[in-house]
């Protein structure tokens, strides 16, 4: 035992070449290089390759499975007990509050972190061959983890819950064809009540997490596979046959190290400060007002004030299956390793995010004060008021969108699909911050954060 | 690390080349554990859905209409709206005296609609969607009218059938009910 003791060392620190193969560190670095790369490329290890993003969103899914286990030891899924267990949780349970909090906050981080992370991977061309189905992957995560938020978003059972959880279901009753039905579904009837709290807490505390644990294993293991990460490289070079690599121990490893703890630093400090919110129990009869979804999804209910339910559902499936797709379309694999794939793409890109910022705030006034929502056409119905004639309007925004660019910047195709991809993106997180920050009561615009 | 013994290498076997159009013994079986792979994916598929299909009814007949009851006629003044919590709807009295239950749910995306009587209007708080007295859409983005249930006036008492949501796209006087009179 003693012996043991004495041959164990820092698994990171220095150490003898030849050891036991059973000591405890031995054991150790063969896990760890079970799952790291024992050699890594040194240019990807330049922090403004990632910023850390991928194992920023690693450590933050790490802390939802620790905190949530613990909190379903405190969590009763019944529409008559969960109110009363959540205040329970927060009064009486030690750090009960304080696990709440991380749990919640890191939800949040991590859907921008993901979000970001995606961006990183986009801009740099990482989606490009052979990395084009990690990205198929990469975007099924973010939709379970969008999923979990949802789903874990009801289980408080306050009015803040309730009310969030019945419009985005309520979304899902104009997807063409299915949607009443897989809302049935989902809802475990026609309105929200037990079953729907049986389902979500289901989905939440085991089919999603299952799902996500599995699928991330999956997804690093595709990034081995790819040969690590992108190299970073300046347009006119040639990518690299053989990058220059070093050993992950210690470079890649006191990285990861360096930013999981930061993490869980950043997140302990905001949990530690910041209450994550409970509202009055869960009232089915008095929507408060007004009623917003979470910020993840306040895009598109803001999107649902201008458009006809069903044609903002199809702008935004359309919108989902364009980024799905990407990396399969022509003439998109040259860029890989380069950001906004060249300097012309930088320069397009920037012209885009800003078009879009001037253009939907703007959209917005526009709808909200002179087009008027009911001044506008009022003998037609509200499918071709409000969907058909804004969806087309927003088609030749977007074809007008690559002419220019196409015509007066000469782009080339990858430049322009990824100015279309920064427009609708700058624009869709516009019209989720004017729902946040600009919607108050009865929907109106105003200054919500009073 | 000692090297392994290597394994001697097996006499190749002499198999003889299969005629067009025949299946070998071992693609035959392996197409039948194929097929049986299959038909298991696809039974328990069919259980997982049926396990988690919503049930129709919590108990009893699920032909059973469910009746609320509401009230006798005279205590519903003309030109009122009268909210019923449990129910989830509203007893408008339109000023002709006709009777109409509507539904409290936004047919946008299912909040609960409050009746403002300084406006007369159901006014959304989700979206500012706005509705009139007989329910019908006055703003968008609600895309029709708020569904209705039907009513059934027996001795003078007023019983609406909350069990059935009727669709409608918008008010049509023949979806009033009038007490009948004799």
């Amino acid at each position: 035992m003693i012996e043991k003791l004495r041959s164990f060392s820092f698994p990171f620190a220095s150490h003898p070449r030849h050891e036991d193969p059973r000591s405890p560190h031995r054991i150790f670095k063969t896990l760890v290089f079970h799952i790291r790369p024992r050699m890594v490329a040194e240019r990807t290890l330049r922090f403004t390759l990632t910023f850390g993003l991928g194992g920023m969103a690693v450590v933050l899914v790490l802390l939802q499975l620790l905190t949530g286990t613990l909190l379903k030891f405190a969590y009763e899924p019944f529409p008559a007990q969960a109110y009363d267990s959540l205040i329970r949780l927060q009064t009486e349970y030690t750090f009960g509050q304080f696990t709440r909090n991380i749990h919640f906050w890191s939800a949040n981080i991590l859907v921008g972190v993901l979000l970001l992370h995606g961006l990183r991977v986009f801009l740099t061309g990482a989606f490009q061959p052979p990395r084009r189905a990690n990205w198929i992957v990469g975007l099924i995560l973010f939709v379970l983890v969008l999923a979990s938020n949802l789903t874990g978003y009801l289980l408080p059972w306050d009015q803040l819950a309730f009310w969030a959880t019945t419009i985005c279901l309520g979304m899902l009753e104009y997807i063409p064809g299915i949607g009443s039905l897989l809302q049935q579904w989902v809802m475990g009837g026609s309105q929200i009540g037990a079953a729907t709290l049986r389902n979500f807490f289901a989905l939440h505390t085991a089919v999603l997490p299952a799902a996500i644990v599995s699928l991330m294993a999956y997804h690093f293991w595709r990034i081995r596979r790819a040969g690590g990460l992108v190299v970073l490289r300046s347009a006119n070079e040639t990518p690299a046959e053989k990058p220059a690599m070093v050993p992950s121990n210690p470079h890649l490893l006191m990285r990861e190290a360096a930013v999981a703890l930061s993490v869980a630093a950043v997140v302990s400090a905001v949990a530690l400060i910041f209450d994550a919110p409970l509202g009055a129990a869960a009232n089915p009869g008095l929507s408060p007002n007004p009623t917003k979804a979470p910020w993840y999804f306040a895009g598109v209910q803001e999107m649902l004030v201008h458009f006809h339910p069903t044609f903002a559902l199809m702008i935004v499936l359309a919108m989902g299956l364009g980024v799905f797709i990407l990396p399969y379309l022509g003439g998109m694999s040259a860029s890989a390793g380069v950001w906004f794939a060249s300097a012309a793409g930088r320069r397009t890109a920037l012209f885009a995010a800003a078009a879009a910022g001037v253009a939907t705030p703007l959209a917005v006034v526009l709808d909200e004060y002179v087009v008027g929502a009911s001044r506008w056409m009022p003998d037609w119905p509200s499918a071709v008021s409000h969907g058909a004639i804004p969806a087309v309007l927003l088609v030749f925004v977007l074809a007008g969108l690559v002419a220019v660019l196409t015509k007066a910047f000469g782009s080339s195709r990858p430049e322009a699909a990824q100015a279309v991809f920064v427009f609708l993106l700058v624009g869709f997180v516009e019209l989720a911050a004017i729902c946040v920050f600009f919607r108050v009561e009865g929907m109106k615009l105003g200054w919500a954060l009073r | 690390m000692k090297a392994k013994p290597s394994k001697p290498a097996a006499a190749p076997v002499e198999v003889p080349p299969l005629k067009e159009g025949t299946v070998s013994r071992r693609g035959f079986f392996n197409f039948l554990w194929g097929l049986l792979g299959l038909a298991a994916l696809v039974e328990l598929v069919w259980i997982a859905v049926s396990f988690l299909r919503p049930s129709k009814q919590p108990s009893g007949d699920p032909k059973a209409a469910t009746v609320a009851l509401a009230g006798p006629v005279e205590s519903f003044a003309a030109g009122t709206v009268t909210a019923f919590q449990r129910g989830q709807f509203y007893l408008v009295r339109l000023d002709d005296g006709g009777f109409l239950a509507l539904s409290c749910k936004c047919t946008h995306l299912g909040c609960t609609v409050p009746w403002v009587e300084k406006e007369k209007k159901f006014l959304c708080p989700c979206h500012a969607s706005a509705f009139d007295i007989t329910g019908n859409l006055i703003t968008a983005p609600a895309p029709r009218a708020l569904d209705m249930f039907r009513i059934i006036i027996e001795n003078n008492i007023l019983k609406v059938e909350t069990s059935r949501t009727i669709k409608r796209s918008g008010f049509d006087p023949k979806q009033v009910t009038y007490l009948q009179k004799g």
